[in-house]
């Protein structure tokens, strides 16, 4: 029989153990499904995980992968906050689409004037579009108690039908020949989040991101209000005893992870992909979700966890056109990997143990 | 140096060393759905399929499915471009924007954008005239039905499908003046379950005939279980519905256009087109008219589409007047390809308005 | 504009249609919830369902084996996201969404060479007499027998639920699954049957879309249902009898939305879509005060040593 034992401590070997463990039983599950598609594993293995940081053409995958982990990242960031303190806000896939709703309308809205206030006026709306999204379940739940998770949840199905709404409405570009989407951003100068050096990737969403992880990072091993979120995750009773007020932490943990969603949308309106159209959104605040545990909810974590998340998207692209794999394999070895990280993970807080019948 | 040089001297180097180990041409493909959607990428990649067969070991061809459009569809087009495409052909209207950025750091890779209107020194665009195999629809549609009543599952209103609901209505009124059209909106290409509910509504109020511009056998399924209703296979044959429900259908045929593109390349001969083919070069095919319509409704449709093959006819051809009774075309007058590719009113005699 | 055109039998003969994968994989959920367990895992294990569903219907030639193998199909599945949460202890959110992700994928390889083949049919219930009475005949005598067996899975979970003292155990662990742990009741044992019957149900509800209301196979063909059907669970304060009350006025929605717009009528088909996730949310405000509502260990993870 075996049995689990909890750890006093979070195993600081294991937890940083388990990721290794975890990408290596991905590795070798994976090869297999690929070996039974008929590819040669080693060369996919390699294809995926290795090609887009070291190969022939890594100088320009390099910089892709902080395009694709970013967004990824930043959202992350804010999630883990609620998630430390038992705010669970898995609707960052709504504060996204209506952050970057808000923010390219405000510079829709201006075109065609030219103004260095401009972006920063989108990006100062992306935030509050994707806070204001984010607090309507903060204060139902703070006025009637209601379960966020689910009122979350709910709110991103209604930011879906606005941005279809808004993309083949109110925003439609009027020189677009009747076709859904708004007018490109990149050809708008005022707003365009260009990147910063030119070849880098990096944009001011990725600045941010960057700038959001330190920022948590501080926030949790030497401010009070991040001592606060973790000692309310860890024990909610003492925490209150502590002096600790609940409602300030449930509005300040909603807040920042709905105006860092809202942020990472606007970044990605008036940057990457330039602008809205139905399809806008492509799961960032979903996989957004799974790289927050990916990262143990730690910022560096947190960090890592987005840049390996978009080594599988790059990686996974690579191996479709090189070697036709299908994007379902692809898909179910993403999958793979969170099963086996969020499987081994429990090695991180329990022990196991092989219990003797009978002693037990 | 700088990015654009960096990435153009990589293309090239990697352009010598695969034309250094064979003559190889390579062809890309950007997919925005699975090649298992049996409608809008399953013909594509029968296209693809088509280039491997007409010319072997001359040419491979590369893929990439479910990319999303936006940077993920940047990334995948500046990929093939770096491992060696001569040429790349991006399947889908919203990659428009991704294509001309691409496209302007490859200036010696070719990029052909599937019906889009941005074109540059390296791009082309085409598309197809779909609206054809409407008309001929529209005249088997309006001879058969005796209800009257044709149900049309449009997708979004974009230029393309209100096209294909003109046309069809023009030529379902030409052959019978009391003809209705029945219109529903269901803002997707592709959701089977919507799709099926939609044809039931349309035939549960009286629809006999059902016409459909989303990708899934949905509506040709609804269509058998009611058991007097017409249908007609789209984006691909469906002949697994055939010869009843589905009388005939429109198919993508990009196959022509992608073995003739994939030619010029090869022999150096490929510029820059603004390509709208209709059924006379065979990217819009007309499936097999089953026997189910009577001989004489098939006589004429198969003698329409020859004359739109021939151009001897075309599909808008005036008098039509737009739906507000303003006149749209005077008698003889056809309809020029600027008001057709912007098309975004309805023709006289249609119900309701364009949503917007 | 002709609102006559609508005929309100047929059209609640069709709402009950496209209700009942939404009413199964719903229920399913239920189940699930009230053990303490919240799996985002549902359009994963719907499309597995409707895949396994498939393909054995096509190689056997029999629906019946088919609806067998998609309820098969979606409890083993489930049983990969029981073991994570309930053994490895992982989060349920994070291995929701991952379970997704994995069927999603998974039923697409499953499922490339059935794409553009018809399935064998599954007759329709037709009893003499009962089924060609006017106005109730089309709508309780003429369906397919899933859609009855839905209505059944309803009936029984709300008895069993109600009645039974494993309905009781059920809602025990749900709400205070240390207690239950106390009173010599297996928390893990529980919610891992509960889980297996949620994936059976969600396999069950998307083997009807692929086999009886579209009848086709393609990639994705579940399209969102199971992220309906999570919302659903919740307008329904997890009861059975409003679970089925919500699946037809969500299904139900839809379908008058498509024959509305048939007569005519022309809609803001975008505010009405997302019309059902407003009410939802405002049950969840009205429910707030009824302390009956959610289960209280929704979502927690359970460790026996705690």
């Amino acid at each position: 029989m075996i049995r689990l034992e909890k750890r006093a401590e979070p195993s600081q070997l294991w937890s940083l153990l388990t990721p290794v463990v975890a990408v290596i039983t991905t590795m070798i599950a994976g090869g297999l499904l690929f070996a039974a598609l008929g590819k040669n594993p080693f060369v996919a293995i390699r294809t995926i995980f290795y090609d887009p940081l070291f190969g022939e053409f890594a100088f320009y995958y390099r910089p892709q992968l902080l395009v694709k982990g970013g967004p990824l990242i930043l959202i992350a960031i804010g999630l883990s906050l609620g998630f430390r303190a038992g705010i669970w806000n898995i609707g960052a896939e709504g504060q996204y689409i209506i952050g970057a709703l808000c923010g390219a309308g405000a510079g829709l809205a201006l075109y065609p004037m030219e103004s260095v206030l401009i972006f920063p006026l989108m990006i100062l709306c992306g935030l509050l579009g994707g806070m204001l999204w984010a607090m309507i379940p903060a204060i139902l739940k703070l006025k009637f108690g209601t379960n966020e998770i689910l009122v979350s949840l709910m709110l991103v199905y209604v930011a879906e039908q606005l941005l279809a709404s808004m993309s083949l409405g109110l925003l439609k570009n009027p020189e677009g020949f009747g076709f859904p989407g708004s007018r490109n951003l990149q050809d708008y100068p005022s707003a365009h989040n260009a990147e910063l050096i030119a070849g880098t990737g990096m944009h001011w969403g990725v600045l941010t991101a960057f700038i959001a992880v330190i920022f948590a990072y501080v926030l949790l091993k030497k401010h009070m209000l991040g001592f606060n979120i973790r000692l309310t995750g860890e024990a909610p009773r003492a925490a209150r005893f502590g002096g600790v007020n609940p409602n300030r932490l449930i509005l300040f943990c909603m807040g920042a992870s709905g105006a860092l969603a809202g942020l990472a949308g606007l970044f990605e309106v008036a940057g990457p992909a330039g602008q809205v159209s139905i399809d806008f959104n492509v799961g960032y605040g979903f996989t957004a979700i799974i790289v927050a545990f990916l990262g143990r909810l730690h910022p560096v974590g947190i960090l890592l966890a987005g840049l390996l998340m978009a080594l599988t998207y790059i990686g996974g692209d690579i191996a479709q056109s090189s070697l036709s794999l299908p994007s379902a394999a692809i898909q179910v070895f993403q999958g793979m990997l969170l099963f086996f990280l969020l499987a081994f993970d429990v090695l991180t807080n329990f022990r196991i143990r092989l219990a003797v019948k009978g002693a037990a | 140096m700088n990015f654009t040089k960096l990435l153009a001297s990589a293309a090239l180097v990697a352009g010598l060393a695969t034309s250094a180990v064979a003559e190889k041409t390579k062809v890309g493909f950007v997919y925005v759905g699975p090649v298992g959607d049996g409608g809008w990428t399953y013909e594509h990649d029968q296209g693809r399929k088509a280039v491997v067969d007409a010319f072997g070991d001359d040419v491979e061809t590369v893929y990439v499915e479910n990319v999303p459009e936006g940077p993920d569809a940047e990334r995948v087009m500046t990929q093939m471009a770096l491992e060696g495409a001569d040429l790349i052909f991006t399947t889908s209207f919203g990659y428009m924007d991704q294509t001309i950025n691409v496209a302007k750091k490859f200036p010696n890779v070719k990029f052909e954008h599937a019906t889009g209107y941005k074109t540059a020194d390296n791009v082309s665009v085409y598309s197809a005239r779909f609206y054809e195999g409407r008309a001929v629809q529209g005249h088997i549609a309006g001879k058969m039905t005796e209800t009257n009543t044709i149900g049309y599952i449009a997708s979004f209103p974009i230029p393309e499908v209100i096209r294909g609901i003109n046309s069809a209505y023009l030529h379902a009124k030409k052959v019978n003046p009391d003809v209705d059209f029945k219109i529903i909106w269901v803002y997707t290409w592709f959701d089977p379950a919507k799709e099926a509910d939609a044809a039931n509504a349309l035939i549960e109020q009286g629809a006999d005939v059902i016409l459909q511009h989303t990708d899934s056998t949905a509506p040709q399924a609804a269509a058998q279980a009611a058991g007097n209703v017409i249908s007609f296979g789209q984006a691909s044959d469906m002949a697994e519905y055939g010869p009843f429900p589905r009388v005939s259908s429109i198919i993508d045929n990009w196959a022509p256009y992608y073995i003739d593109r994939t030619k010029a390349v090869m022999d150096g001969t490929w510029t820059t087109t603004n390509t709208w083919d209709g059924i006379g070069p065979g990217m819009v095919g007309i499936g097999e008219i089953s026997d189910h319509v009577p001989a004489d409704v098939k006589a004429e449709a198969l003698e329409m589409v020859e004359k739109l093959g021939s151009g001897e006819y075309h599909a808008f051809t005036g008098p039509i007047n737009k739906q507000d009774g303003s006149v749209w075309l005077a008698e003889g007058e056809t309809a020029d390809d600027g008001t057709l590719a912007g098309m975004n009113f309805y023709i006289e005699g249609l119900e309701g308005d364009v949503p917007n | 504009m002709d609102l006559s055109a609508i005929n309100p039998v047929l059209l609640v003969a069709s709402l009950m249609v496209a209700a009942t994968p939404l009413l199964l994989a719903a229920i399913g959920e239920l189940v699930v919830e009230k053990a303490g367990v919240l799996n985002l895992g549902v359009e994963g294990m719907m499309i597995i369902g409707a895949i396994c569903g498939f393909a054995i219907a096509v190689e056997t030639t029999s629906p019946a084996l088919g609806i067998l193998a998609a309820m098969l199909g979606g409890a083993v599945l489930s049983l990969l996201f029981a073991f994570l949460t309930q053994v490895a202890l992982a989060n349920q959110v994070a291995s929701g969404l991952a379970l997704t992700l994995f069927g999603l994928g998974l039923s697409a390889l499953l499922g490339q060479s059935y794409v553009g083949i018809k399935p064998p049919a599954m007759a329709k219930l037709n009893i003499p007499v009962l089924s060609d009475l006017p106005i109730v005949g089309p709508i309780l005598f003429s369906h397919d027998p899933v859609l009855y067996i839905g209505l059944a899975i309803i009936a029984a979970t709300w008895a069993v639920l109600k009645f039974t003292r494993a309905g009781l155990i059920l809602r025990a662990v749900g709400e205070n699954h240390e207690a239950a742990h106390a009173l010599g009741y297996n928390v893990v044992r529980v919610r891992i049957l509960a889980i297996l019957f949620g994936g059976a149900c969600a396999g069950l509800g998307g083997a009807y879309i692929s086999l009886i209301r579209v009848p086709q196979w393609t990639e994705g063909m579940t399209a969102g249902v199971g992220w309906i059907a999570l919302a659903l669970v919740v307008f329904a304060s997890w009861k059975p009898w409003r679970v089925l009350l919500g699946a037809y006025l969500f299904g139900g929605l839809t379908v008058l939305q498509l024959n509305l717009q048939a007569a005519g009528i022309p809609i803001p088909v975008e505010y009405l879509a997302m019309s059902p996730y407003l009410i939802t949310i405002l049950v969840l405000v009205i429910m707030s005060a009824d302390k009956s509502g959610a289960p209280a260990s929704l979502g927690r993870i359970f460790h026996a040593s705690q």
